[in-house]
């Protein structure tokens, strides 16, 4: 008897603790894909935030595969009906599915009155609103159209920074011929694709990049100018090394930081890891917003946040979703992520010298969208697959190429 | 057969449990899958007919093509290889060798790991510059090559050699059981009868052990068909998509690629070619043994 008292008053604390600690927090549990050292950082300031702002964040983070495994992990909760407060995708047609199943809550209570309308970028803007309605809140601006250097490495070489496809591949065969890797690229396929992407862009153009994502068009696939792309590409096979298996990308981009590569094709997010090595972007790692053809990449992340029945969980996604786009939380996540902010009302002028480049070429219209926000996941995966299998297989000539990225296009129709 | 069947009743309530779940979540969820991979659903269903499209495009995806030889390539190789290795195991142990018991810890040991660490550990092993092409240049031997697991022909190979060495313990385990039971006379008469130990073995014990290398066989297989945490952490699919199997196509378009009816096609198309190889071992096995038994 006198047991089972103790157990009853065990109990009973336990119950007033969990009310206790629902009453005084608003507990957020997010799912994202943030694992990285830089991406551990960013996300940590808005953690921060959200916990200052009177919230609990309950970090569930999934790594790998580019987002792969935690979309899965996120969209197979929300089907089942047990979703999290908010998930993460890329700016685009990730959670477009989820839209049209009416299993996200619309966002233009708070964005209203937060002025998102007038202060986020107007590409962002429309890439999260479907008829209408805002669904998604976009965090940051990236660009995955970005070639970074190492100047140690490319000195030791004799070689000079490049300014088109032919400097690139000449200071290449000097990095060999000295020793270093000339490109360090990961063996995960996301990073293949936006090697691709920026052969694509920089080489091709953005009307041929639109002709073949956005118009679907087979004619520009079997262009020379695409040839001429395609050639670069597989040209591109021989300056990588055997340890690119099983590689990750911020491995690969640590190779550039240590010196021990010359170029890595990666997306902004990188100088998180630069910064996270207690390097400078733009001095000790040089940035080239796109060899040959600069364009800045509209891409990026956003946040969602799933219908729920339970009002507790509600408000915390309210208040989660005024902390993300705060000003202060905006700058403050930004600069560790290596991305730009979306709102236009915050402070720029302590951006480092490489997002300095990318503002500009977004000033000046220069400016693509990206694949997330132009193709469904279904077709991207089938590039995915295209990509990969062409970039890992030497065997594979760039005529094979040609031919099923074709194949693609004409499917995706 | 009416009092039969009332003395049977309570039995039949007593499994009526079990077949619910089977009629509802067995069949049910494979009815439920056929149909729905003759739709056009993306991510929810759709119960809409488009008859063959989602399985004319599987056919004409070249991952699809590729994850199907490398099923069979894998499980070739790693059905008889666990197979032989885990019979050589067996009768090595079966030698009465002094700690017998460490030895049977030790091979049975990686079977006791999950695939994501034999993954894992191979994966960092076999890395041309950390594992053991690296260490072996360090030493001195500068044009020494192990590159299999980062070329596209070969990696298929190492998947099936990481297997092999998790799962032999098993073969093992199963097999010394059956050596165990063999009659002692048998191999006394064989050495009055002056035959050589090994032919002993191929041609007399092998037989006898045929019930254990089919079990060890369908156990294998099982492994085979829903390959896919071994490769995720081998390979994850690379080089390219070399390495990719029919269970991770349909995980892949399942959730991330947002196309289940195209998922839910090419796990009709692994159900039914499952089916395919196995109906005429249930046709040997239930059918025919119990006219058998009839006559």
């Amino acid at each position: 008897m006198k047991h089972m008292t103790k157990a009853m008053f065990g109990a009973a604390a336990m119950v007033a603790l969990m009310v206790g600690s629902a009453g005084a927090a608003e507990k957020a549990e997010v799912i994202h894909w943030w694992t990285s050292g830089g991406e551990a950082a960013a996300v940590q300031q808005f953690a921060a935030a959200f916990n200052a702002a009177g919230g609990e964040w309950v970090d569930a983070a999934v790594a790998g595969g580019g987002g792969d495994a935690a979309r899965t992990a996120g969209i197979n909760r929300i089907v089942g009906g047990n979703p999290p407060t908010a998930m993460q995708f890329n700016t685009g047609k990730q959670f477009d599915e989820l839209v049209t199943q009416g299993l996200l809550s619309p966002l233009d209570d708070v964005a209203d009155a937060e002025g998102w309308k007038q202060h986020i970028n107007p590409l962002v803007l429309a890439a999260v609103t479907r008829d209408g309605k805002i669904y998604a809140a976009p965090v940051n601006i990236h660009s995955n159209i970005w070639l970074w250097y190492s100047p140690a490495a490319l000195e030791k070489a004799g070689a000079k920074a490049p300014t088109n496809w032919d400097e690139f591949f000449a200071a290449g065969d000097k990095l060999k011929a000295a020793g270093i890797v000339p490109v360090a690229q990961s063996g995960d396929a996301w990073t293949q694709v936006l090697t691709f992407n920026n052969v694509l862009i920089g080489a091709g153009g953005k009307d041929l990049y639109y002709k073949i994502y956005k118009d679907l068009d087979v004619d520009a696939v079997k262009s020379p100018e695409f040839k001429k792309v395609a050639d670069i590409f597989a040209k591109l096979r021989d300056y990588t090394d055997s340890g690119m298996q099983g590689r990750q990308w911020n491995q690969a981009t640590a190779m550039i930081v240590t010196g021990q590569a010359g170029f890595n094709f990666m997306g902004d997010w990188a100088k998180g890891e630069v910064i996270a090595a207690g390097k400078t972007p733009g001095t000790d790692v040089g940035c080239i917003p796109g060899l040959g053809n600069q364009e800045f990449w509209i891409g990026g992340d956003v946040f969602v946040f799933p219908v729920n029945k339970d009002p507790e969980a509600t408000k915390a996604q309210k208040l989660l979703e005024k902390v993300l786009l705060s000003p202060e939380a905006q700058v403050a996540f930004n600069n560790k992520k290596g991305s730009i902010p979306v709102r236009d009302d915050v402070d720029l002028s302590k951006v480092d010298a490489c997002a300095a480049q990318g503002i500009a070429l977004a000033k000046a219209g220069n400016v693509v969208e990206s694949t997330d926000i132009l193709i469904s996941p279904d077709v991207s995966g089938s590039f995915t697959d295209a990509i990969a299998s062409f970039f890992s297989d030497k065997s594979k000539t760039s005529d094979d190429f040609v031919a099923s990225i074709a194949s693609i296009v004409e499917g995706a129709k | 057969m009416k009092p039969r069947f009332f003395r049977s009743i309570a039995a039949q309530i007593a499994l009526l449990p079990a077949w619910l779940i089977v009629i509802f979540a067995y069949l049910g969820t494979i009815a439920w899958t056929i149909r729905i991979s003759f739709t056009s659903t993306k991510v929810f269903p759709t119960y809409d007919f488009v008859g063959w499209k989602q399985y004319e495009r599987l056919f004409a995806t070249d991952r699809w093509i590729i994850s199907g030889q490398n099923l069979f390539i894998f499980g070739a190789c790693f059905i008889i290889g666990c197979l032989i290795f885990g019979f050589l195991l067996a009768v090595f142990i079966d030698q009465k060798i002094r700690a017998e018991s460490v030895f049977r810890t030790i091979f049975l040991y990686p079977y006791a790991m999950s695939f994501i660490v034999t993954g894992l550990v191979w994966q960092w092993t076999l890395n041309p510059t950390l594992g053991v092409q690296q260490t072996v240049r360090n030493w001195g031997w500068q044009d020494f090559t192990f590159d299999w697991l980062v070329r596209g022909d070969r990696a298929i190979y190492v998947i099936a050699i990481a297997g092999i060495w998790q799962a032999s313990g098993l073969v093992m385990a199963i097999l010394l059981a059956g050596l165990r039971g063999v009659d002692q006379e048998l191999w006394k008469a064989a050495k009055v009868d002056g035959i050589p130990t090994w032919r002993v073995y191929l041609h007399i014990i092998v037989p006898m052990l045929s019930p254990m290398f089919v079990t060890a066989t369908v156990l294998l297989a099982t492994a085979v068909v829903k390959v896919y945490d071994l490769v995720i952490a081998l390979t994850g699919g690379g080089p390219g998509i070399s390495t990719e199997v029919p269970a991770k196509f349909v995980i892949d378009y399942l959730f991330n690629r947002q196309n289940v009816g195209l998922a839910t096609a090419a796990s009709t198309v692994m159900f039914v070619t499952v089916l395919v190889v196995l109906a005429p071992w249930l046709y040997s096995q239930y059918f025919r043994g119990q006219r058998g038994r009839g006559a």
